[in-house]
């Protein structure tokens, strides 16, 4: 389809190779299984795969959206995309020769300074997978740092972070891993300093959690540090422009979902996970970063830098195997940022904030109840009368995707639904999903 | 002249208190309302303040700094820059497929996981494999996925004893680093004087203890493994499992299926060989496909069709367990989709053939100046190296930086590590024989300034932004942020 070698050309090729057809270019293969049948449908021009694209996307739904649980929806200004796509970005790869790919890393360089502003931490990597797998390699580089293994984790921390962190790390000769519970939402501080034994490598907590609930953080870094553990963290982004940072509150290391800062939700992914750390564990961070180096006339130009941690040099005793990043979400991220500035994005949360609590007024007032009374940003649990995976159905049926049924993480809370709102929802939205939700 | 308009000024240098490109509509109370200030932060992040104009000139002046493959031909080996349709652009970013939440109710998005579905469909179709899953986030993540698939394929067995991975010494770096993040102990071993696997190397490092043998086909230095088939039925007997790595399938693609060489677990790069630009460096997708034997070990959750409805199944015993927050990079699978739609069963083998094609023509085009380190056809790739004794000191470096001043983008250099001065070059079935012979005539000439003017390659670049980077002052004392 996008092959453009003329007949002719292929002849002259051909040609020069010394061959006498295309086939012979495969003689290596075992010639029994060259060219295999193949059942593919038919071939479809641009335009039948347009319609047919469309016919396949018409297939889902588009519902007022009240679910976060680790991917929200906000509003991404049209800027974003428009240079984003552009494909000097997007079709660039990795910036290997740094003299032709300055824009790129430049982007990148800026992309790590907002997240270390943001986040109030040292070092921003170039990105991450997302943040499931950002926290768990934050836990494998926090073990490489004390060289202890055993590793503590809060119960509020993502379900599926938690899956990721066992899946990433169950391999690691002498590995323990523990969670220490919640209590009425939030962590159980007796409970995590019973647990913070001497052989404590980390203790990975969210805050916001998983139930929207904010931790005392400053308390729990105090407790952890204290025992002689590092903290790694799992913020909000976009808390941040309001919340106590990580940097504020001591975390060594912190992580985060960044898919929240421009870019949409296509379906979970691609993420962008944000790893930050102290300046002390540079060169523990898996993946690439970008520096500051002098060209030959002492002109600043960047680079990837600190190479020696990577795989492509260190191969089995590199840091990680990771070696793409994810530019494209870090780039909308970065000019998301730019755009808003901190004036922008802390109207943004704010809106975020305000508008969770007057969706959570209205139920109030409703006559529904919260499963747990304390701090929150742009997320709340409501419990119900009825199990969340029937009233999420019954909502469907009605536009609205009603929350995260938190049956699917534990049967004690199967009445319970995790709702977000963000700042792309208006007075109007709030009033439908408050009577959608009467008599639940 | 006074130098007024500035390259490489960062955005913070040109903030303005005050200056913004959004707003928003004002909230009616202060955060104070409902957090009480321990929780509140309590400095001012330092992010840049500018205008949507002064945003949108900033971002479209750096991107002009970039080669790209819009613009340049870039054939950086190993990494499969094809063009990529504009359609698949537009149509991966239709609304209802980029405002799916991966926690909607199924029935709210059927549409996206039919897409998957099929894709997991035809994956299968082209590599003979029996399952397929689209979760990795990368090809490195996927060479993970598949190691542990392995890894929970013997603990199942009770077949504790398994403690080892062998990796051939013309395998990706991403392989011994992958095996090392399973727990695995990694063997390394020597390729044979034709750049295949020393098949006897491999007799003496099979063993009751490998688990897996990695191997790269076709391999890093170009060349299919043709051996392959007995490769398979030594590390079979063996009781140990072939992984394929897939990154370099452009190759192969419709011309053969690695599950009839003997392959047990293999990955795809999407973002390679199935057309999806690679962003600058990602996001990528790296699907992994499994034999039957190995197919249950598979990460949770697994696209799958039941009664007609398309779903999302999350109890899989056996499973290694889940590799990211959410299921795979979506929009990277839906233009991988779309690239596989545009071909038949008959047409997709002239990729394989053009890939191959072009990689052999620059390769033979260009043997006196630099001769290909294993003198034998390559498949999508050549690997060459340089005759030192003509170079005047040039070296691969240099080279590289000089291809930027004709206008193209540089070859990947001193990779794979086994051949001194390497240029691994890897054209794709997009580009034609013009191009190639420019980018050919290109590399002649610096092969004669090599001669009469070294100095003008040792200095390069000199067209672009700025000058050759010295890389070690970076690395020296870092500068990671402003």
């Amino acid at each position: 389809m996008f092959i453009s070698n003329t007949p002719e050309d292929k002849k002259q090729m051909l040609e020069k190779i010394g061959v006498s057809s295309l086939p012979d270019l495969f003689k290596d293969i075992p010639q029994d299984l060259l060219y295999p049948a193949l059942n593919l449908p038919p071939a479809l021009t641009e335009s039948a795969l347009t319609a047919h694209m469309h016919a396949l996307a018409a297939q889902n739904k588009t519902l007022l959206n009240f679910i976060g649980a680790g991917c929200e929806e906000h509003f991404i200004p049209a800027a974003v995309n428009a240079l984003s796509s552009r494909g000097e970005f997007l079709t660039a790869y990795t910036p290997y020769q740094a003299e032709a790919s300055q824009g790129t890393l430049q982007t990148i360089y800026e992309f790590q300074s907002c997240m270390c502003e943001l986040f109030d931490m040292d070092v921003c990597s170039a990105s991450h997978y997302d943040g499931a797998t950002a926290l768990a390699e934050a836990c494998a580089a926090a073990m490489r740092v004390n060289g202890k293994t055993k590793i503590l984790y809060s119960a509020g921390l993502h379900p599926h972070y938690k899956e990721v962190l066992k899946t990433y790390l169950k391999h690691t000769p002498g590995l323990k891993l523990e969670e220490v519970p919640l209590q009425n939402g939030t962590l159980d501080l007796h409970a995590l300093k019973e647990k913070l034994t001497p052989d404590v490598s980390c203790f990975a907590v969210a805050g916001p959690n998983f139930f929207g609930q904010l931790e005392p953080l400053e308390d729990i870094a105090s407790l952890t540090h204290e025992a002689g553990a590092l903290l790694v963290s799992v913020a909000k982004p976009l808390a941040l422009a309001l919340v106590h940072t990580p940097g504020q509150y001591g975390a060594d290391f912190s992580v985060a979902e960044g898919q929240v800062l421009g870019n949409a939700m296509n379906f979970g992914g691609p993420g962008l996970g944000i790893f930050t750390c102290k300046k002390e564990y540079v060169r523990q961070v898996p993946g690439r970063i970008v520096g500051i180096a002098k060209d030959k006339d002492g002109k600043r130009s960047f680079v990837l830098t600190l190479q020696a941690r990577e795989q492509h040099i260190r191969r089995e005793r590199a840091a990680s195997n990771i070696c793409s990043n994810q530019a494209l979400c870090a780039l909308n991220a970065v000019i998301y940022l730019t755009l808003l500035g901190y004036a922008g994005l802390r109207e943004a949360a704010e809106l975020n904030l305000e508008k969770a609590h007057r969706l959570k007024d209205m139920l109030l007032a409703d006559g529904h109840r919260l499963k747990f009374d304390g701090l929150f940003f742009n997320e709340f649990v409501l419990e119900l009368n009825a199990p969340a995976k029937q009233v999420i159905k019954k909502l469907a049926k009605k536009g609205i995707a009603a929350g995260f049924d938190l049956g699917r993480v534990s049967k004690d809370l199967k009445n319970c639904l995790l709702v977000c709102v963000t700042e792309t929802k208006t007075e109007a939205d709030l009033q439908k999903y408050v009577e959608a939700m009467r008599g639940f | 002249m006074p130098e007024i308009s500035k390259q490489n000024v960062l955005s913070i240098e040109k903030s303005v208190p005050g200056r913004r490109g959004v707003r928003f509509e004002k909230p009616a109370h202060t955060p104070d309302k409902y957090l009480p200030s321990k929780y509140l932060r309590t400095h001012t992040p330092r992010l840049p303040q500018m205008s949507e104009l002064d945003t949108v000139r900033h971002f479209t002046n750096l991107s002009r700094q970039n080669y790209c493959l819009d613009s340049h031909f870039y054939p950086l080996g190993s990494c499969t820059m094809k063009y990529n349709p504009k359609a698949y652009d537009v149509l991966s970013a239709l609304e209802p497929l980029a405002n799916a939440h991966p926690f909607a109710p199924e029935e709210a998005v059927q549409g996206t996981l039919e897409i998957l579905y099929n894709l997991q469909e035809l994956l299968k179709e082209i590599t003979g494999l029996a399952a397929f899953t689209l979760q990795p986030a990368a090809g490195a993540q996927g060479e993970l996925t598949g190691i542990l698939a392995a890894r929970a394929y013997f603990d199942a067995r009770k077949d504790k004893k398994r403690t080892e991975v062998i990796v051939p010494d013309t395998a990706h770096g991403t392989n011994p680093a992958t095996s090392h993040m399973a727990g695995y102990t990694v063997v390394n071993i020597k390729s044979g004087p034709d750049g295949c696997v020393d098949k006897e190397a491999l007799k003496n490092a099979l063993s009751e203890r490998t688990a897996v043998v990695m191997l790269t086909v076709p391999n890093t230095v170009g060349l299919f493994e043709k051996d392959i088939c007995q490769i398979a039925d030594m590390v079979h007997a063996a009781g140990a499992l072939l992984y394929m790595d897939g990154a370099n399938f452009n190759a192969l693609i419709g011309a053969a299926k690695p599950a009839s060489f003997g392959v047990d677990l293999m990955h795809l790069n999407l973002h390679k060989t199935f057309a999806a630009p690679h962003g600058g460096g990602g996001p990528g997708s790296g699907p992994v496909g499994a034999n039957e034997k190995l197919a249950p070990f598979l990460p949770r959750p697994a696209v799958e069709k039941k009664n007609g409805k398309f779903t999302l199944n999350a109890r899989l015993p056996k499973s290694l367990g889940r590799m990211k927050a959410f299921y795979g990079n979506i929009t990277v699978c839906l233009r991988a989709y779309c690239f596989l739609r545009q071909y038949d069963g008959q047409t997709l083998k002239e990729v394989a053939e053009n890939a191959v094609l072009n990689a052999n023509y620059v390769r033979v085009c260009l043997k006196d100046e630099f001769p290909a380190y294993f003198d034998a056809p390559c498949m999508h790739e050549c690997v060459l190296s340089l005759n030192k004794d003509k170079m005047n000191g040039v070296r691969t470096a240099d080279i590289a930086k000089r291809l930027l001043d004709y206008g193209f983008y540089a070859p990947t250099i001193y990779f794979p590590l086994i051949v001194p001065e390497a240029m691994m070059i890897e054209p794709t079935e997009t580009e034609n024989k013009q191009t190639l012979d420019a980018f050919i005539e290109a590399l002649r000439r610096i092969f004669e300034e090599a001669q009469k003017e070294p100095q003008t390659v040792h200095d390069a670049p000199h067209s672009q932004p700025v000058k050759r980077i010295d890389e070690v002052s970076a690395a020296r004392e870092p500068n990671l942020r402003w």
